[in-house]
């Protein structure tokens, strides 16, 4: 197996040992991006350079101790939404085509305190909206599985890249569902924190109610190290929030005796794949045979979070994307006559169709006259949803079902009807208006071979629960390497 | 389709967005939002009469800190990227007539 086989926590191992340098790791992995991306397109920004120059000055700082933890001198690839100092950070946008930031966010100073050296950007739904990585204005994603399929989105680049091998892991945002549905769609395991657990200082925002960085991995304990690594309280972010504590990785035991899994009624209805649905109730019994209590019940409200997000995303979007404008940074058109001309003209030719459709949705349900009937009618929808989570936690420690109501559709597919797409995050919405954390888990292939993920949900500030109960779970199977990783 | 977008809307939420669109994408905007906000309708099945608009998940309220100096002259790295910009300002299309 090659070097990029191992997990990132197993690869910070040998070079903590000095079997492997830091230097010979990024090579592997940019070799294996030269080799794959033709194919896979998981990047936009592949940093060389940067990459080799920083394992230099990590190897330095390994062998002086003055980077110990798990994660020192392993390659990372960062979602293009995230500023990184110097490196062309495009949202995957026309409009931050040219786009060099001169901070980074924290979250990627986070890892850079910890020895990460910076491969490059991953390739995501232009502005993190779509679910396909489609919309990307640099191309699309392929799936590592079969190349004819979507990677899901919109951080499908970073779970392709994991998923191909390309790196050792990557951070990727979740608005809606947007690392956990695309990990479920490429066999990886990705983690949405706890809302305000990471900081989202550098983020370029989407939905800023409902954005949240996390890690996307080969595994759990991956996925733990990592979020321990980025998550802080910053003041730089003002709803970054003081937790208790910040240590994901003790919950990783193979224990779940007396753990109580609601199993939501409400997500194994109608439109949910056959192969998925068993797939994700087998992973249910593993959990049970280890001593999980499992109990079916109604959470109530699923189909009306997909339109109350809408709402919510597209007016905060709306808001968010107002400052690009072709004064400050990006895109400026080439020819206007005025100022208004020349912000819609940079505008319209900056941002693609998905991008558009949604701005104008946002601004509509903003607009005088309709700012009660929509917006404010999602906020108290949300409130309900958020009410119906805190009902079941009352009751039970994990919520279990699919990421997903399929498997990854073929490219091509999807963009056609924005509402069928919608539909795909319909069971990961919902924890991103709760504020709730989510991880997303392989759990076994369908029948043309693509990647199922099982969801556990868990009550606010209780990553450690849902990070048990898959660590546990992941234990009673076998890591399903895809063709592309070789 | 319930929601039926006029031209005057999509003119209006066009100015709104500071978005230009031709005519096709108004065309193909009156069709989308219409279907969306269909779809959006579904939530007046719910009674929320008796629920307070959540806009936060946490009960987070202003966050206030001392004003105090923390970062250096900023100005250079602000401007960097900017597309197009005189000594230390951006420049922009002449705004008073």
């Amino acid at each position: 197996m090659s070097l990029l086989g191992l997990t990132a926590v197993e690869a910070g191992k040998k070079i903590k040992a000095s079997e492997v340098s830091v230097e010979e790791a990024v090579k592997e992995a940019l070799t294996a991006i030269e080799k794959k991306e033709e194919k896979v397109n998981s990047f936009v920004t592949v940093d060389r350079e940067g990459a080799l120059k920083r394992a230099k000055e990590v190897q330095k700082g390994i062998e002086e101790g003055r980077y110990q933890g798990p994660l020192a001198g392993v390659p990372v690839a960062i979602k293009d939404n995230m500023c990184t100092e110097g490196l062309l950070t495009t949202c995957s946008s026309k409009i931050l085509g040219n786009f060099i930031p001169t901070f980074s966010s924290e979250a990627v100073r986070n890892l850079e305190r910890a020895g990460a050296v910076i491969l490059g950007k991953t390739n995501m739904d232009e502005f993190a909206m779509g679910s396909t990585t489609e919309t990307s204005f640099f191309g699309a994603t392929k799936n590592p599985w079969n190349t004819e399929h979507v990677p899901g989105g919109s951080s499908g680049g970073s779970c392709a890249a994991v998923a191909a091998e390309e790196c050792f892991y990557a951070l990727g945002s979740d608005t809606g569902g947007s690392i956990r549905q695309p990990s479920s769609f490429c066999g990886v395991t990705g983690l949405k924190p706890t809302y305000g657990t990471v900081s989202r200082y550098g983020l370029i925002a989407y939905g800023s109610s409902l954005d949240q960085i996390g890690p996307v991995a080969k595994d759990v304990t991956d996925c733990a190290v990592i979020l321990e690594t980025i998550a802080s309280h910053d003041k730089k972010d003002s709803t970054s929030v003081k937790r208790e504590d910040y240590d994901f990785t003790s919950a990783l035991k193979d224990d779940v005796k007396g753990l109580k899994i609601g199993i939501p009624r409400d997500y194994f209805g109608e439109g949910l794949d056959g192969d998925v649905k068993e797939a994700v109730l087998n992973a249910a019994k593993e959990l049970e045979k280890k001593g999980a209590v499992l109990e079916e019940f109604d959470l109530s409200l699923v189909e009306y979070a997909i339109p109350a997000y809408y709402v919510i995303a597209c007016a905060e979007a709306s808001s968010n994307l107002a400052r690009f404008d072709g004064v400050k940074y990006g895109y400026r058109t080439g020819e206007y006559d005025g100022l208004h001309s020349m912000y819609k003209k940079s505008r319209s030719e900056g941002f693609g169709a998905e991008v558009k459709r949604r701005i104008m949705l946002g601004s509509f349900v903003l607009s005088s006259g309709y700012y009660d009937a929509y917006y404010l009618k999602a906020l108290r929808t949300k409130a309900l949803i958020k009410q119906a989570f805190d009902k079941a936690f009352e009751t039970y420690d994990v919520i279990l079902g699919p990421a997903a109501p399929t498997t990854a559709p073929k490219l091509g597919e999807s963009l056609s009807d924005p509402i069928k797409m919608y539909l795909g995050d319909i069971y990961t919405i919902s924890v991103n208006l709760a504020g709730l954390p989510g991880i997303s888990v392989p759990c076994g292939l369908d029948k043309k071979g693509l990647p199922i993920g099982v969801q556990l949900i868990g009550n606010c500030f209780e990553e450690k629960k849902i990070i048990r109960a898959a660590y546990a779970y992941e234990q009673t199977r076998e890591f399903l390497h895809c063709t592309l990783a070789d | 389709m319930a929601n039926v977008i006029s031209d005057e809307t999509i003119e209006y939420v066009g100015i709104l967005a500071k978005l230009e669109l031709s005519s096709e994408e108004k065309e193909a905007a009156k069709k989308d939002m219409g279907e969306m906000l269909d779809y959006i309708d579904k939530l007046n099945e719910l009674d929320t009469s008796s629920v307070e608009p959540m806009s936060h998940v946490f009960p987070v309220h202003n966050v206030f800190r001392e004003d105090e100096v923390t970062n250096g002259d900023g100005h250079e790295d602000a401007l960097k990227n900017a597309p197009e910009r005189k000594e230390d300002t951006f420049v922009v299309p002449k705004t008073i007539v």
